[in-house]
């Protein structure tokens, strides 16, 4: 599989996501957290390095120095919701997926590696 | 080297004090220490002994480490001094010793008045004597106390909690003689007359007579004058207990008292003597500060060091039957040429009086009746220049002066001897806030009146100071409850827009939610709050280390009926939860995936049962103990009142969680002193107890109010929370929100019980909305299709568990089957015990 690029996978209409908040959703087996923020959406892997969890999406949202984050539920480390990137943790990070809005529905495409 | 024999005779407040210091020093172990205590019991805190009234246990006195190095022989007396063989005899042997430390402190004096030797007569001074106070004032009505000093005055309080009307008989024309002047000592009386406690003053006792029983019943006064009383306490003063020094030959003072020079060392160098029991410059003092005093100075000397006792600091400050009195240096303006100003608010109720040098320049001593505040700041500053004018210093409650104007040579802390120049020594080391300070210098840890001074210093030095709550809101979660309340704003984003910045954090949001939910505003899950909520105030449930959540159905008091007992039951076994009981009396199910939990709760609110609040920072469980129902030695009914109280304060959001408890008797078998409420039944009513915690930083919780009926008990317990839940900072607790607040409990005390903030009204007003408008969140849930949308396990795969919520079996039961990476354990085996048959 690995080097063949992915397709785009149509998750849910936009409306079903609360800016400020994420989802969980399922692509391709791979369980994907999905921000919407006031103006942009993120899409990040939903399993919280730290912990082996998969919580991400159930994190609260917000920012830092300007930064997108997301805060793990479980303890807390910001990730940048861009990057995936650990904001807390010195090279801890999570997988980013890119994610777009066509038509009133969600999409997302895997990003094979960090 | 071999050791000296060192025996200590005494093990009261500075006997035990002596051993303590002189362990601390003696690292080397030169002496071998015996001590050789008269009461049966090792040393308590003597000072505090009235607090056993308030419902404090004797054991919380307790002042006595044991120490492996240290003999300690109790019941035993020392019957004579062998100076010539250096033995001390006692009824229980010889003691030989190479030092002698004499700690015997006094006793109380009881003068010559026919029939004082009548039962009911006791005096004011150990556990026992306390014990036998209490043991007869039972069934009886009139108390009366001979004596209107510090001791008096508390005995009179004694008295009060006992229930008994209560009389003080002072020969001296004002009370507290020692200690106040003329005019201090009639505000002092309107205060305590106020209580109901009558003052007979300038009057000596000349006779106590019996009643039918041949206990006593009535004092005879030098005017005629007849009190009815049939428990009597004599305070009228103590005398030191200098009789073994006075058999062995050794010089007393010229009003008893073993004579010491400025080391402590008596005539004999052999031997020594601390505490009440010493007369040093011909002086004995009834106070302990002097005491420890020279309890550190003698056991410095034996380790070789050279110090001597300072001039005693004879400043005291106490509260007495709810009033405040202060007096410090030279109070009664013996100095010559001094200068008095006096400052008398008949509104506030407040007087005070300086006494200053003939050139106005100098502070000499003081007294305060009816609010101490300045105490701190004046008791630091005797002998030094003035800090500010006057009248600054003295308006009450004003900003006076305050600690920043003290001069370095000033001793903020007289217990432990510490400087203005100390504290800034140590802020500039880096002490950032009051416990740091505290661990560094020792300021504070005794008696904690300097306390407010060095919070104030910690302010001149501009560190350490409270910010913002975090990068989006510079004010304190406190003023933001405010500013959500006063401009009734209802949204996180127009609050952010307007008082913050950026798109708010894991900080912020949270505790807009919490302040919005505390305010009543609607419920968790409606509209743009949603997101404000941590997740597991979102999905009503708390979130465990793999992802999945436990559900905790609310059990008021820990009563629950046998059906209800059989649905848990039923609910866990059909969802395959993890079931455990929970230290709040109740049963947390775990391992429920998000998609389950609206599931799970349709079976649970259909049998009765509502949100335990288990996920959120609110009122979790009020616990309790069997009660007056079923227990034989319960006096009120704890689970009723445990049921009432958690049924009125269900759902009330609040900094942090709030836990409570009620014991339905003394024996406090639902540790209700752990909690941050925590009620305790009495004979009479309800003792209530604020601010005790367990978890990280255990604290016992601190005495109230007592003999409460249950109406009053809940206004107070209503307004505390609903106080606690307007200015408590984000996470903290009750226990850390009363530590941290200026004047502590007793500011508590005056905002919720005086109304010292004209509060009380609209606390009340926000208590009653929360009652009247209090819905089960669970319900609400389940009634309404958008919330239940939350609940879902994909966004595009509702129909999908999430896979990665596995499980394992253990003991039964199901349990997580992959470690979380935080704290890869192993299962606990300690191997099979094996059950003989």
């Amino acid at each position: 599989m690995t080097g063949q690029p992915r397709g785009w996978t149509a998750v849910c209409p936009l409306t079903r996501l609360d800016p400020g908040r994420g989802m969980a959703a399922l692509v391709d087996g791979v369980q994907v957290a999905l921000f919407r923020t006031a103006a942009d959406l993120f899409a990040l892997d939903n399993r919280d390095p730290v912990t082996d969890a998969y919580v991400l999406s159930r994190g609260i949202v917000g920012s830092r120095d300007g930064v997108p984050t997301v805060a793990s539920p479980l303890h807390k480390q910001a990730y940048d919701l861009r990057t995936g990137a650990c904001l807390d943790l010195p090279g801890v990070a999570v997988r980013w997926h890119e994610v777009r809005c066509r038509a009133g529905l969600v999409e997302i495409r895997l990003r094979e590696e960090a | 080297m071999k050791k000296g024999r060192l025996v200590v005779v005494g093990n009261g407040m500075v006997g035990q004090r002596f051993v303590d210091a002189l362990r601390a020093r003696d690292s080397d172990g030169r002496w071998r220490v015996t001590v050789l205590g008269e009461e049966p019991r090792p040393a308590y805190d003597r000072v505090r002994l009235s607090a056993l009234f308030d419902g404090v246990d004797a054991d919380e006195l307790n002042l006595h480490t044991p120490d492996p190095q240290v003999q300690l022989r109790l019941g035993t007396s020392v019957t004579a001094i062998d100076r010539a063989r250096r033995v001390v005899a006692t009824t229980a042997g010889e003691y030989p010793y190479d030092a002698l430390v004499l700690a015997t402190g006094s006793y109380a004096f009881v003068p010559p008045i026919d029939g004082v030797d009548l039962p009911g007569v006791f005096t004011y001074r150990t556990l026992d004597d306390l014990a036998a106070i209490r043991a007869h004032a039972r069934g009886r009505r009139r108390g009366a106390v001979i004596g209107g000093g510090l001791l008096g005055l508390e005995a009179a309080n004694a008295l009060r909690l006992l229930g008994l009307a209560t009389s003080v008989v002072e020969v001296a024309p004002r009370l507290m003689p020692m200690q106040v002047d003329t005019a201090g000592g009639a505000l002092l009386r309107r205060y305590v007359e106020e209580l109901d406690v009558a003052c007979h003053l300038g009057v000596a006792t000349s006779a106590l007579h019996p009643g039918p029983d041949g206990s006593v019943a009535q004092l005879e006064l030098a005017d005629g004058g007849r009190v009815d009383a049939d428990l009597v306490v004599v305070a009228t003063g103590i005398r030191p207990r200098d009789e073994l020094a006075r058999a062995a030959g050794l010089p007393l003072g010229s009003r008893g008292g073993v004579l010491v020079d400025h080391t402590c060392r008596s005539a004999d160098e052999r031997i020594w003597a601390v505490g009440e029991c010493a007369a040093v410059d011909d002086t004995c003092h009834g106070l302990v500060g002097p005491g420890y005093a020279m309890a550190e100075t003698v056991a410095d000397r034996l380790v070789g060091g050279a110090a001597t006792v300072p001039d005693a600091d004879t400043a005291t400050k106490l509260k007495l039957l709810g009033v405040d009195v202060a007096s410090f240096g030279d109070a009664h303006g013996t100095t010559p040429g001094c200068l008095d100003v006096t400052f008398t608010d008949p509104a506030t109720r407040v007087y005070a009086k300086l006494v200053l040098s003939d050139d106005a320049q100098t502070l000499l001593g003081g007294v305060l009746v009816g609010d101490a505040d300045a105490y701190p700041t004046l008791r630091a500053s005797v002998g030094q220049p003035l800090p500010a004018a006057p009248l600054a210093l003295l308006a009450p409650a004003g900003a006076g002066a305050g600690a920043a104007a003290l001069p370095g040579s000033a001793q903020v802390c007289s217990c432990n001897a510490v400087t203005r120049a100390d504290l800034d020594a140590a802020i500039a080391g880096g002490a950032t806030d009051v416990p740091a300070l505290k661990a560094c210098t020792r300021a504070g840890t005794s008696c904690g009146s300097c306390v407010p001074m060095l919070r104030q210093l910690l302010d001149a030095a501009g560190v350490g100071q409270p910010r913002g709550l975090c990068e989006h809101f510079d004010v304190s979660r406190q003023e933001l409850f405010d500013l959500i309340r006063v401009r009734e704003i209802r949204t996180f984003s127009s609050l952010i827009a307007e008082h913050g910045r950026g798109d708010g954090c894991d900080i912020c949001k949270p505790v807009v939610a919490s302040i919005l939910a505390s305010l009543g505003t609607g419920h968790l899950l409606d509209g743009e709050r949603a997101s404000l909520q941590d997740t597991n105030d979102h999905f009503l449930a708390n979130l465990q280390r793999d992802g999945s959540y436990s559900v905790v159905p609310r059990i008021p008091g820990g009563e629950i009926t046998p059906e209800k007992l059989i649905v848990l039951g039923e609910v866990a076994r059909d969802f395959a939860l993890y079931t455990k009981i929970t230290g709040g009396q109740r049963i947390d199910l775990f391992g429920a995936r998000v998609e389950q939990l609206p599931q799970i709760w349709r079976r649970l609110v259909d049998a009765g049962f509502e949100s335990g609040h288990a996920y959120g920072k609110a009122l979790r469980t009020v616990k309790s103990c069997v009660g007056s129902t079923w227990c034989r030695y319960g006096v009120q009914d704890s689970v009723g009142l445990a049921i009432a109280l958690e049924l009125r304060y269900r759902g009330l959001r609040a900094p942090h969680k709030i836990k409570s408890a009620v014991s339905g008797c003394a024996r406090e078998c639902a540790e209700a002193r752990g909690k941050d409420f925590g009620i305790i039944a009495t004979d009479a009513g309800w003792n209530l107890y604020v601010g005790g915690n367990g978890g990280f930083r255990p604290r016992h919780a601190d005495l109230f109010a007592t003999d409460l009926t249950t109406e009053a008990l809940v206004r107070l317990v209503d307004r505390f929370l609903m106080y606690y839940i307007r200015t408590a900072d984000r996470l903290q607790r009750t226990a850390a929100w009363i530590e941290a607040m200026d004047g502590g409990l007793a500011h508590l005390n005056a905002v919720i019980v005086d109304d010292s903030l004209g509060l009380c009204a609209e606390l009340d007003a926000a208590m009653a909305r929360h009652v009247g408008s209090y819905s089960d969140e669970w319900r609400d849930v389940l009634e309404d299709p958008a919330r239940l949308d939350r609940f879902t396990s994909f966004v595009n795969a509702p129909q999908v568990p999430d896979p990665s919520i596995r499980f394992t079996e253990e003991r039964g039961q199901r349990i997580p089957a992959r470690a979380g990476g935080t704290g890869n354990q192993q299962p606990v085996g300690l191997g099979t015990p094996e059950v003989r048959r």
